[in-house]
């Protein structure tokens, strides 16, 4: 995602392209991952991670229903992933004084989107691939190609937060 | 006696999974359709607007309402007159399983609490009471979970005041903040032992929003109500007037020593049906 730099919390966006669902599972073997020095099942340089446990794709869908988790169950983990080179995640809800740092610190964006929405937002995804952690089930890594896909920025590169505004 | 079938409950609870997933209830469509008109805030009302798409959506496209199709929960009130032919419980887990399966449902339970596993459909949570007549009543909860972590339960003592009540629930609400989904739906169960007030809790998810109790439990429920919306959550914790549709409170006697309160929250997606064999 370009221009990063120039959003700022609280302005609504649409995004196209390329995203990664990740949540607990997959958040704790990554950080083991990077602990044990080891390969990550994608490049989280430049990378866009969305907190998401789809429901099964009905035949002949592109995927189930998909809204956001609550982000801060996260917070342990995305420090390390920051410090990686990830650039973005998508959730909801608020997130630790340690993730807003971590974000301020390594120029990335937290974004929240439509929450409890998860059929609503299936509309916006073109294609899905399950490509890691297949045993985790609905916790498996998807890469999605996603069109015009709703965002709200909640913490910009400067760590200003959207929960702080109000 | 009357006979039913285990088969036959396996086939209601299907039919339930599917509803309650699906088909947003109209009490809470309703409210929540109060809410996106009561609203003036834009963003909120954004967020509102989506919500409502979202369950017009849901149902057109047989999709669930939300990914977080829960841990289901499933109430059953058996008739002492009725004769169940079969295994009651392996019917209505059988009936999750294969509904949830049936419907592309999420497989998010996990085998063991430690350990964790492989996610399944099933086993759901079943509680039942054996009541009066030759009929049974099943109603399927799907509870999500990110709702479901800010549930909370409180001993107090039997001297605490009626004020220090009020301050622990909207406090649970509060510490919900922005994480669970609001606008909310608080269920509150008050008395019985530390147990059934959180069965109380989670069993007044089910009242119908609009239902009013003429008790003096009715002005707990709108002082509540009222204190809880001038928090500023709002939906997704964005600010608004709306930070919770309802709150409901289902009481019961307890003892001398004291006064147990449970919070159980529920998001905006509150899904449940139910259905009278």
């Amino acid at each position: 995602m370009r221009n990063l730099n120039s959003l700022k919390a609280g302005q609504q966006i649409i995004f196209s392209g390329t995203i990664y669902t990740a949540r607990d599972q997959a958040h704790k073997r990554m950080a083991e991952a990077i602990k044990a020095k080891k390969r990550l099942p994608f490049e989280l340089e430049g990378a866009i991670i969305y907190y998401c446990g789809p429901t099964k794709t009905p035949k002949g869908g592109i995927i189930g229903s998909c809204g956001p988790t609550t982000s801060a169950r996260m917070d342990e983990f995305t420090p390390a992933l920051l410090a990686q080179g990830l650039s973005a995640m998508i959730g909801k809800g608020a997130r630790s004084k340690k993730v807003k740092d971590a974000i301020k610190k390594y120029q990335g964006v937290y974004f929240v989107t439509y929450a409890g929405c998860g059929a609503l937002l299936s509309k916006y995804i073109k294609h899905a691939e399950t490509i890691a952690y297949r045993d985790l089930g609905p916790e498996a890594i998807v890469k999605l190609e996603v069109k015009d896909f709703p965002l709200i920025v909640a913490i910009d590169t400067h760590g200003r937060s959207i929960y702080d505004a109000h | 006696m009357r006979e039913i079938k285990a088969s036959q409950i396996t086939k209601a609870v299907m039919e339930l999974v599917r509803r309650a997933n699906f088909i947003l209830r109209n009490d809470v469509r309703f409210a929540l359709g109060s809410a996106y008109r009561l609203e003036k805030n834009k963003r909120a009302k954004t967020i509102l607007k989506a919500i409502l798409d979202n369950a017009v959506y849901a149902k057109q496209n047989s999709l669930a309402i939300c990914q977080d199709t829960g841990m289901p929960v499933v109430f059953t009130e058996v008739g002492q007159d009725v004769k169940i032919s079969g295994d009651l419980k392996a019917a209505i887990n059988k009936g999750i399983k294969d509904g949830y399966r049936k419907y592309s449902l999420r497989s998010s339970i996990v085998g063991d609490p430690l350990l964790r596993g492989i996610p399944k459909f099933s086993p759901c949570i079943i509680h039942t009471d054996i009541v009066r007549g030759n009929r049974i009543k099943l109603i399927v909860l799907p509870k999500g979970f990110g709702c479901e972590n800010k549930s909370r339960l409180m001993m107090f003592k039997p001297t605490a005041t009626i004020k220090e009540v009020k301050k622990f629930i909207i406090e649970a609400v509060k510490s919900a903040g922005a994480d669970a989904c609001p606008p909310y739906v608080v269920g509150v169960g008050i008395g019985g032992s530390a147990d059934y007030a959180s069965i109380l809790g989670k069993k007044a998810l089910l009242e119908k929003l609009s239902t009013k109790h003429y008790t003096p439990y009715a002005k707990l429920e709108s002082d509540l109500l009222k204190e809880i919306n001038n928090l500023n959550i709002g939906p997704m914790g964005l600010g608004g007037k709306v930070t919770a549709l309802a709150v409901k409170i289902q009481k019961y006697p307890t003892h001398i020593a004291g006064l147990p309160v449970s919070v159980n929250i529920s998001c905006h997606a509150l899904r449940s049906a139910q259905i009278i064999l």
